[in-house]
């Protein structure tokens, strides 16, 4: 039994490393992931690196005088409190990986489940759940997800929450479909006769196919999902003071813009900057993996 | 037969693709004469519509490179310019292509999308509706006043191909590319579409270079055979040359894929192997991989042309050698 | 068709009803007390009873939310608890502006974006194709609100040529409508170059190009009227985005439209406004999504067979 199986495994293995070799050798040669992943690699090693980068404790009041100019001893100024510009920005790449970390985890457990219902069991599952997607379409995303972090409660958990909860359709509908058209084929009927249950067919079976999308859907989400929750934290829904999240920031630095404007501009530099490159990375792996999926 | 009207000189076509470059055809000859009809026979991805489309200089365009010479009566049409080229196209080279719901335009009317060439020729309105109707008379479109107002969806496989061939013609051309024209059409169909052909060639004279896999085709219209095969053209002769005495190793392999009684499903499904992609040009015969003759010289040194008649030659080192 | 049409119809009704129990609702879970916010000082607990009695805060879930859809009906959207006033003259006031301000939007990032996307399409892989396809990418990851400071930052504060905020003249509109056409016009870009590189790839290009059409008829007949189907669906689907960026760009500009009475009823916890504003973003969507469809059935006689059950 035990070597009928290795002798199985074997020729799989080697075509699975051949495919790995071939994806690794198409996202170097693709410059969209390249940039992309490089963007990603900085800001994550600035947000692991942030004790050791932040010339002044974030969070310290008049490390130099209020609202000045970037100098060499505070190269982005100061803010209102005499804290340290530069070091606040540091700061705030955490708050934004936190974001894309939650999210992304938040709307895939959702949209898969959703979406692997739906195209699995299809009748009222599936309708029902066409019509939650019909009905969340109706209001512009960031808007609802407002209007669901005001009843949840402000805060960047409950922001990065109300935000995925709204985004999840846009992940139950390709897995859906994806579902839909594996589900009659020979490998899952094989399975059913074997008598695996419907739960183990769907995340043993049907899953595994619909990674590559999910991998692209995530990364081509993200950027909005950042963006939703900056927009939040911008209106003073999500992150609270003192909190160095760059959404935040900008809108303290809208108050002072005559005065300080450099208070908006290096928090929103670092906002593009990171989702840019969730853009290029999302651009780049949906090329290499999934050649077919348009834009929208 | 009569005057020359198209001559292919050492015609070459190779893709630049990502580490080198593809080569679909490789330095093909052939001349056809005023109201022949020529063939060109080979399994898909030969390199035969590649050809078809350099002619009228049809290709996606970017990054394929036309190398060698296409005379098209008293002109190299590799060296017109792009004027010249769209006089040419419709007005004297007319062509059809395989998937006739693809090649029309989804949101005009099919007599509007006629008319339309027809108009390039300072016709009036009327006289070109009146002409499409005509031209759905000469091709048996059924019902011609009221198909000219139909959309391509609503028409069936067939008269789409009837909408096609009436648009090619609608201005005269003196040649017809026709590439597998009945490829997408079910049998029945393409016996009608054959019909329509052959009528076209008798009434207005027109050459035609049909492309296509299907030797049952070939039978029933050719005046000559060219058989190409991963970009070359490997034996040409005239039909009844090729049919009766077949020299390449390929040639014989394809008319023994032919079913005999049934003329019309000449699939070649029965050669093993498949046409190889050419990415670097080597001294050898690209069909050395498949063929039942080959030998060392086969893989090393190309075959040059063996003239067996004054219109007959074939490619191959081992002419009149039979299967081991 | 004329079926399709009223199919399509049923479908936007359910769906605006439906959307109406979803903002109602939301709303009702709102944690505050309405009329905790109506009344700012402490009063008996008598008189605020009688206030609730009075808006019909006391009654049941469903009489509430039917009262609700009642009023609305006849455009009766209640009492902003805020400013003391029907919800309707708050809106009626503000529309205008919003309106006006998205309709420029729109405008200016069609204008934008498909003329260039149609360019991109067709000189694919020259200078100005990779330079628009970067800057739209860099545009998308650009959010509205941002980029509404940058332009305070450069052109109001920085070289003085315009007002930082308000509404009174045209030149008020300049920024606002800057920063929600540029942030969206990436998207759009591309989508548009996408679409038309697909059609210039279609059979029937090529058949155009065979009869002898010059290229600039086949880029104009065949090519751009086909793209139109597409065109029209994405300025449609832009509308969601744009009411988006249109919300938080009122805010930064101290626009008096209707996102930033949205904004600052949420704050307060206005909820008769905060529904008012929510069904009405919500039926305009869901008209927008009507008005798509049906228009790409005008344009694409395929469609219009299939839906109303042609013979092929």
């Amino acid at each position: 039994m035990s070597k009928k199986k290795e002798k199985a495994n074997k020729p799989k293995k080697v075509i699975l490393n051949q495919r790995f070799d071939d994806t690794f050798r198409q996202c170097i040669h693709n410059s969209n992931f390249m940039i992309g992943f490089f963007i990603i690699l900085s800001v994550i090693l600035i947000a692991v690196f942030s004790g050791v980068l932040e010339p002044y404790p974030y969070d310290e009041q008049m490390v130099g005088p209020r609202l000045e100019g970037p100098s060499w001893e505070h190269w982005f100024g100061t803010d209102n409190y005499g804290r340290d510009e530069l070091s606040r920005v540091i700061e705030g790449s955490k708050l934004a990986l936190w974001v894309a970390f939650l999210g992304a985890s938040v709307e895939l457990a959702l949209g898969i489940t959703i979406g692997l219902a739906m195209g699995y069991f299809g009748k009222w599952v599936d309708r029902t759940f066409s019509f939650l997607t019909d009905l969340t379409w109706c209001i512009p995303g960031t808007i609802l997800a407002l209007a669901v972090v005001t009843i949840i409660g402000k805060g960047l958990t409950n922001t990065i929450i109300a935000v995925s909860l709204v985004a999840w359709a846009g992940y139950a509908r390709p897995v859906r479909s994806k579902t839909m058209s594996l589900k009659n084929m020979a490998f899952i009927e094989t399975g059913r006769a074997f008598g695996e249950s419907s739960r183990a067919i769907m995340f043993k079976y049907i899953f595994p196919n619909v990674v590559p999308s999910l991998i692209v859907m995530v990364s081509m989400n993200l950027p909005g999902t950042i963006m939703s929750t900056t927009t939040l934290s911008y209106l003073g829904l999500g992150s609270q003071p003192p909190s160095a999240d760059w959404g935040l920031a900008l809108s303290d630095g809208m108050k002072f813009i005559s005065r300080a404007p450099w208070l908006s501009i290096y928090p929103g530099l670092a906002l593009v900057y990171t989702t840019l490159g969730f853009n290029l990375l999302g651009e780049g792996l949906r090329d290499i993996l999934d050649p077919h999926m348009k834009s929208q | 037969m009569g005057e020359k009207l198209l001559e292919l000189k050492d015609l070459s076509i190779d893709y630049k693709i990502k580490d080198g470059y593809l080569s679909a055809v490789n330095k093909v000859n052939f001349t056809i004469d005023r109201g022949e009809v020529f063939a060109i026979v080979g399994e898909s991805g030969c390199g035969k519509s590649t050809l078809a489309h350099s002619i009228l200089r049809l290709l996606p365009g970017g990054n394929e490179i036309v190398t060698g010479e296409i005379h098209f009566k008293d002109e190299d049409l590799t060296l017109v310019d792009q004027e010249r080229m769209e006089h040419v196209r419709g007005k004297e080279i007319g062509m059809i292509f395989q998937n006739p719901l693809d090649s029309l335009n989804p949101v005009f009317r099919v007599g509007d999308q006629i008319e339309e060439a027809l108009l390039l020729d300072d016709m009036s309105e009327e006289d070109a509706y009146k002409r499409v109707i005509e031209l759905f008379k000469d091709v048996k479109m059924p019902d011609a006043e009221e198909r000219a107002k139909s959309f391509p969806h609503e028409l069936s496989g067939g008269m789409r191909q009837r909408v096609m061939i009436a648009m090619m013609l609608s201005r005269n051309p003196e040649l017809l590319i026709a590439d597998e024209p009945t490829t997408a059409l079910d049998v029945t169909i393409e016996a009608q579409i054959l019909e329509i052909l052959k009528q076209m060639k008798k009434e207005f004279n027109a050459a035609i270079m049909l492309i296509t896999h299907n030797f049952g085709l070939v039978a029933e219209i050719a005046d000559k055979i060219g058989v190409m095969y991963a970009g070359e053209m490997v034996e040409q002769g005239d039909v009844f040359e090729i049919f009766e005495n077949p020299q390449h190793p390929y040639t014989k392999l394809l008319m023994k894929a032919l079913p005999s009684g049934t003329k019309n499903d000449g699939r070649l499904q029965t050669i093993d192997g498949s046409v190889p992609r050419i990415t670097e040009k080597k001294p050898e015969c690209r069909f050395a991989n498949r063929c039942p003759l080959a030998d060392e010289k086969c893989r090393t040194e190309n075959p040059p042309m063996e003239w067996i008649s004054d219109t007959h030659y074939c490619k191959c080192f081992h002419l009149g050698e039979e299967e081991k | 068709m004329k079926e399709y049409i009223i199919k399509r119809l049923a479908l936007g009704v359910v769906l605006v009803v439906a959307v109406s129990f979803l903002v109602f609702s939301l709303m009702y879970m709102m944690p505050g007390d309405p009329i905790d916010i109506m009344i700012s000082d402490r009063v008996s607990e008598e008189t605020k009873a009688e206030m609730a009695h009075k808006y019909g805060y006391d009654l049941p879930f469903f009489t509430q939310y039917f009262n609700w859809v009642k009023g609305v009906c006849h455009l009766d959207f209640g009492t902003s608890a805020r400013y003391r006033q029907p919800v309707w003259s708050l809106l009626g006031a503000r529309i205008p502006y919003s309106l006006r301000l998205c309709s420029l939007s729109l405008l200016v990032e069609m204008l934008f974006a498909l003329p260039l996307g149609l360019l991109c399409a067709v000189k694919k892989d020259s200078w100005i194709d990779k330079f628009c396809v970067n800057v739209s990418l860099v545009l998308t990851a650009v959010p509205a609100f941002w980029f509404g400071t940058l332009l305070i930052v450069v052109f109001a504060v920085g070289l003085g040529w315009l007002p930082i905020s308000g509404y009174q003249t045209p030149a008020h509109y300049i920024l606002p409508v800057a920063a929600i056409a540029f942030t969206s016009v990436g998207s759009t870009l591309r989508i548009t170059k996408a679409e038309v590189l697909e059609v210039l790839h279609e059979k029937y290009v090529t058949t155009a190009y065979a009869k002898g059409l010059p290229r600039k008829r086949v880029l104009v007949k065949h090519v751009l009227r086909n793209s139109l189907i597409i065109v029209v669906t994405l300025t449609f689907m832009s509308i969601p985005w744009m009411i988006t960026g249109a919300v938080i760009t009122e805010k930064i500009f101290a626009f008096p439209g209707m996102g930033n009475l949205l904004l600052n009823s949420i704050v307060v916890q206005d909820m008769p406004v905060v529904q008012a504003v929510l069904l009405i973003i919500a039926i305009l969507t869901v008209i927008c999504n009507l008005a798509s469809d049906i228009i790409t059935a005008f344009l694409d006689p395929r469609i219009k067979d299939t839906i109303s059950g042609g013979e092929n």
